[in-house]
């Protein structure tokens, strides 16, 4: 196993101790739910950095195609929709017992929404072209769309939006200032992190895996052929 | 060879956990003051809250183990076919 697995291991490991055990500041509304940062939060920082290696993928496959790139690309976005969906989930969720309900008109909440139906139609897409180069190049081509508007609609089009109840609209980015204190962010970056390895980590063995397949298949076609 | 990090991991898990728990207990002692919003004070007095910490370890451990057995498996095909 390759050592920054071992990290990741550790990370999360961390992030399920201090998440619960370390200090936080005593803020009304919020109380213990606070503790949510460390996991619902980081499912959107792995999302965004999944996705960038998807698009940076799909952009050497047009670059220079290949099988291999396109499977990256692939596996790659399925993590960052399998984040994003747990992001909306564990926000839902938040949402119903701070703001009093699963989901409102919020930019920031239909944006990510969004994001998450350009995505699923990265999927769709893959799915109804049966050619394989084609479906990859098609899908290298709206893969690099998909992001390019993903990235202002989540961190641009909130912040210029008025009203938002979403922490880190309005020009003030994140828990920083007010709400992240030192003691939260012992605990938060290596959530970021450890979540995000862990992303990575499944992506990996996926890839592998569907690498694993390839080879398979060519190997029973070679037989076919002798 | 193989299961050598296996029985390793125990030892490890304890290592690195030991630590955490030291500085959380140290987190812990400071009383809360009145006059401040409500958090769930009694939930760690009573170190209940270390059942939901222990429940969370075993969950995230469980699954990490899963995932790395399944590394390993997609290892063991690479090599089959590397040959």
């Amino acid at each position: 196993m390759k050592w920054w697995k071992y990290i990741a291991i550790g990370l999360l490991l961390y992030t399920a101790v201090m998440g619960f055990l370390g200090q936080v500041p005593r803020l009304a509304i919020l109380n213990e739910t606070e503790r949510n940062l460390y996991f619902h939060v980081p499912m959107w920082f792995g999302m965004t950095i999944i996705l960038g290696a998807s698009v940076y993928f799909s952009i050497r496959y047009l670059r220079s195609p290949s099988p291999r790139l396109d499977v990256l690309a692939h596996e790659s976005a399925k993590t960052g929709v399998l984040l994003g969906v747990l992001g909306l989930l564990t926000g839902s969720l938040w949402a119903r017992y701070t703001w009093g309900t699963w989901w409102t008109t919020d930019v920031k909440l239909n944006c990510a929404a969004i994001t998450m139906l350009i995505y699923l139609a990265y999927l769709v897409l893959r799915g109804s072209v049966q050619d394989e180069q084609q479906r990859a190049r098609l899908s290298a081509i709206y893969n690099v769309f998909a992001f390019a508007v993903a990235i202002p609609l989540l961190f641009i089009v909130p912040r210029v939006a008025s009203a938002s109840l979403h922490p880190g609209m309005g020009g003030n980015p994140g828990f920083s200032k007010y709400d992240l204190d030192s003691h939260m962010r012992l605990v938060f970056y290596p959530a970021v992190i450890g979540w995000t390895l862990l992303a990575v980590w499944i992506t990996e063995v996926s890839c592998r895996y569907a690498f694993i397949k390839e080879k398979m298949y060519e190997k029973q076609l070679d037989k076919q052929v002798a | 060879m193989k299961n050598n990090w296996i029985s390793k991991l125990p030892s490890r898990a304890l290592a690195l956990l030991l630590p955490l728990l030291l500085t959380a207990f140290c987190a812990l002692a400071q009383a809360p003051a009145a006059d401040q919003p409500e958090m769930a004070d009694a939930l760690r007095q009573s170190g209940k809250i270390y059942v939901v910490v222990l429940v969370v370890v075993i969950i995230v451990s469980g699954l990490l183990l899963y995932l790395v057995r399944l590394d390993r498996k997609v290892s063991r095909l690479e090599q089959e076919l590397g040959e």
